[in-house]
């Protein structure tokens, strides 16, 4: 049998892009979409939250996808299979809300597409689901067939081109609904930037947006308030109140103030890392 | 009591060299000055010290058989009421407990009560003490969820006892808030990992990174064992609710603490976590929370570590034992201020903090004077802050949705034994007090885990 928190497999899906699976059957009996874990490599290491992409019940195992650009994913990422975590609880937060008889725009960027993934199965179930996904270039498209597989429609946009429209997952929103498409709810999952951006598209339509946030994030359960977010005035706790909330109410310039909070640290902590791996 | 003897003090380091590491300040009593002070002007012993004890230790039995030697013997009694005097010894508010109630604290010189338990336990752990007898297993299994001081007391009770002991915890680390939030320089983490694993010793199967309320219900737990016990404690951390408040550099203390102690950011970066700290920091509140937080902050790199309290010294919640400490090493001392707003030069970062002069007044319905504003404000610059004005209860057992009676504020409704309102599920310390010490919340685990036993051996 497997050890708890061990790697199962691990595979490439992009440039310093990669999907896991760990054996965690204590997170998996549970898990929800919308919901998240968190993970520490090592003894030493921080405490990250991860979305949980996948999962299976039966089997036990979890999966999670990584984008290698800081301390934490680049450690992350060159775990073998069959190494363990030192850590790995959950799952966290707020499943994501439920809704029947709808049709839902589901809006990923980048390493939020694999996020967008369980939303959308749990979603297109009762629902018609819209996905839009975007990416750098052609060459940064991932968990395109996944999506694919779960929603009625998707569309592709790339900043460059290079594949589906041109221009980011906005503007491939704004499009979409100024060409009168109807829908009754969005999602968006990704970069703080794109998410405020996308929420800004749907204001002027009225449409209720939901947005899953990404704030920096220690303890996971309440105790600490490193995430916190200010949600219509008040302050709120993404791991406990969220991780999804009302888009058109996130305060987005502080969410992006305070994810930035540690960037000498980050910086320093990565170069210190890679110096030391290099030898 | 004319001819009293002097107090026998514990050593300290120096405060210049102990703001520079976090090693711990306070060094013990050695051998000689246990025995000493276990004796010291015993004729006038009336045993009142016991009525400040919220377990109930048998304070003279420890006492007599510390003077006689008999350290082993004062141990194995001492655990059967404070399963963990290495701990307490530390932590507990003496001087509002024990040593309050003492005949000789009239004179000032209660006997060192908290020093000399810290003694026992101390010598017990460095002596590698096992536990005699053997356990016989009752084939009965209880969850405990959380394991902070009240959940490892009513863990290493029932294992004793015979029962076999499932421990829940988040984190990644057991201990709760004896890990997260009490600092290394006032109880040093070998210490709790030492009683941990005594707790493994028991059988108590300790299970970490499961939170109760999303990867299993109170619910399932109910279902699957004989009896829970909740002792998720409350360290949901209140906010000031002043603008300001999420600009960089504003922490909450647990957020804080669970940096610098739990994820050793005091060692970055050869630990993986961060944490600012800047030249002038304020701590907002005077509880042992701030305490620990101002303290830190100082041998972090602040020049200057204020404390800003809305009331007066008088008043001041924390461990007196920790304010003495803190006034050694430098802290300030701001009282009669309430933050109004937290102030930035650039919209990031904070620069300072807008105040509201107060006042004491004597009221009428209350034991303590009452606080009100002045009108007036004024203006205290500083580049960190860290708020400590309270928790709540965790919310991250959900427990509203579990069928269990709260009561307005999220805590827990029991009986005097720790019985909620559902049938085999008990809770105690923190989570059924709002905020409590170390010990009060022992002394619930010890409650619950008497009801559990009780309860279970009727059925």
């Amino acid at each position: 049998m497997f050890k708890v928190n061990e790697i199962l497999m691990k595979r490439q899906l992009a440039s310093g892009v990669k999907e896991i699976i760990i054996f965690a059957p204590m997170v998996s009996r549970a898990a929800k979409a919308g919901q998240f874990i968190t993970i520490m490599t090592d003894e030493k290491g921080e405490r990250v939250p991860m979305t949980l992409v996948d999962w299976s019940a039966t089997e036990g195992w979890i999966k999670i996808v990584i984008s290698e650009v800081g301390l934490t994913t680049l450690k992350l990422g060159s775990k073998e299979v069959g190494e363990t975590l030192y850590y790995l609880a959950g799952p966290f937060g707020n499943p994501v809300s439920e809704l029947n008889s709808s049709t839902i725009i589901l809006v990923g960027g980048g390493v939020g597409v694999p996020a967008i993934y369980p939303i959308a199965r749990s979603l297109s179930r009762n629902n018609t689901v819209i996905s839009i996904i975007g990416y750098k270039n052609a060459n940064s498209i991932l968990y395109e067939r996944e999506i694919g597989e779960v929603s009625d429609e998707v569309i592709i946009a790339t900043d460059d081109g290079s594949k589906g429209q041109k221009g980011f997952t906005s503007d491939a929103l704004r499009e979409l609904l100024d060409s009168g498409r109807k829908a009754d709810a969005v999602w968006v999952i990704g970069p703080a930037m794109m998410m405020k951006a996308c929420s800004e598209v749907t204001r002027p339509y009225a449409i209720k947006t939901f947005a899953s946030l990404n704030s920096i994030t220690v303890c996971g359960s309440g105790m600490c308030g490193a995430c916190r977010v200010s949600v219509g005035g008040k302050t709120k706790y993404t791991c406990m109140d969220g991780p999804e909330f009302d888009a058109h109410e996130v305060n987005w310039d502080e969410l992006i103030l305070r994810l930035g909070a540690y960037k000498e640290e980050e910086k320093r902590a990565l170069g210190r890392y890679i110096l030391r791996s290099a030898n | 009591m004319k001819q009293l003897t002097e107090r026998e003090r514990m050593a300290k380091r120096l405060p210049t060299y102990r703001i520079r590491d976090f090693d711990e300040v306070e060094l013990g009593f050695t051998e000689d000055q246990a025995i000493r002070e276990a004796s010291r002007d015993i004729r006038f012993c009336k045993a009142s010290c016991m009525l400040g004890c919220p377990v109930g230790v048998n304070i003279p039995e420890m006492l007599r058989l510390v003077a006689e030697g008999n350290y082993e013997e004062a141990y194995r009694r001492l655990i059967k009421k404070s399963p963990f005097p290495a701990i307490t010894g530390r932590v507990c508010p003496q001087e509002r407990q024990c040593e309050m109630f003492c005949v000789l604290a009239k004179a000032g010189k209660p006997i060192s009560i908290g020093a000399i338990e810290r003694f026992v336990g101390d010598w017990a752990l460095a002596n590698n003490v096992k536990e005699e007898a053997t356990i016989k297993p009752n084939g009965l299994k209880v969850a405990v969820v959380g394991s902070g001081p009240a959940s490892i007391v009513v863990a290493s009770d029932l294992a004793r006892l015979g029962y076999s002991i499932d421990m829940f915890e988040e984190s990644h680390m057991a201990g709760g808030v004896l890990v997260y939030g009490i600092p290394e320089f006032r109880l040093p983490k070998e210490i709790v990992r030492k009683e941990v694993h005594r707790l493994k010793e028991l059988g108590v199967n300790i299970r970490l990174g499961v939170p109760v309320g999303t990867a299993i219900t109170i619910g399932e737990l109910a279902r699957e064992y004989d009896a829970v016990f909740l002792g998720v404690g409350a360290g949901h951390p209140k906010f000031l609710n002043v603008p300001g408040e999420n600009l960089l550099n504003v922490y909450t203390a647990n957020e804080f603490l669970t940096r610098a102690n739990l994820m050793k950011g005091y060692r970055f970066p050869e630990y993986d976590t961060p944490l600012h700290v800047g030249k002038r920091v304020a701590v907002i509140g005077a509880g042992n929370t701030a305490m620990d937080s101002v303290r830190t902050a100082k041998r972090l790199g602040a020049e200057e570590a204020i404390v800003v309290y809305r009331r007066s010294r008088q008043e001041i919640p924390a461990r007196a034992e920790e304010v003495l400490n803190a006034e050694e090493e430098g802290i300030k001392f701001e009282f009669l201020l309430e933050p109004i707003e937290l102030l930035s030069n650039d919209k990031r970062t904070v620069s300072g903090i807008k105040l509201m002069k107060m006042k004491l007044i004597e009221s009428s319905n209350c034991e303590r004077k009452a606080v009100v504003p002045t009108g007036d404000t004024t203006k205290l610059d500083v580049d960190t802050v860290i708020t400590a004005v309270g928790f709540n209860p965790n919310p991250s057992l959900k427990i509203g949705t579990n069928g269990l009676d709260t009561d307005d504020m999220g805590r827990i409704k029991v009986d005097g034994q720790g019985r909620t309102s559902l049938k085999g599920v008990y809770a105690g310390g923190d989570i059924v007090t709002g905020e409590g010490t170390v010990i009060e919340a022992m002394g619930w685990g010890r409650r619950a885990s008497t009801a559990i036993n009780e309860d279970l051996s009727v059925r």
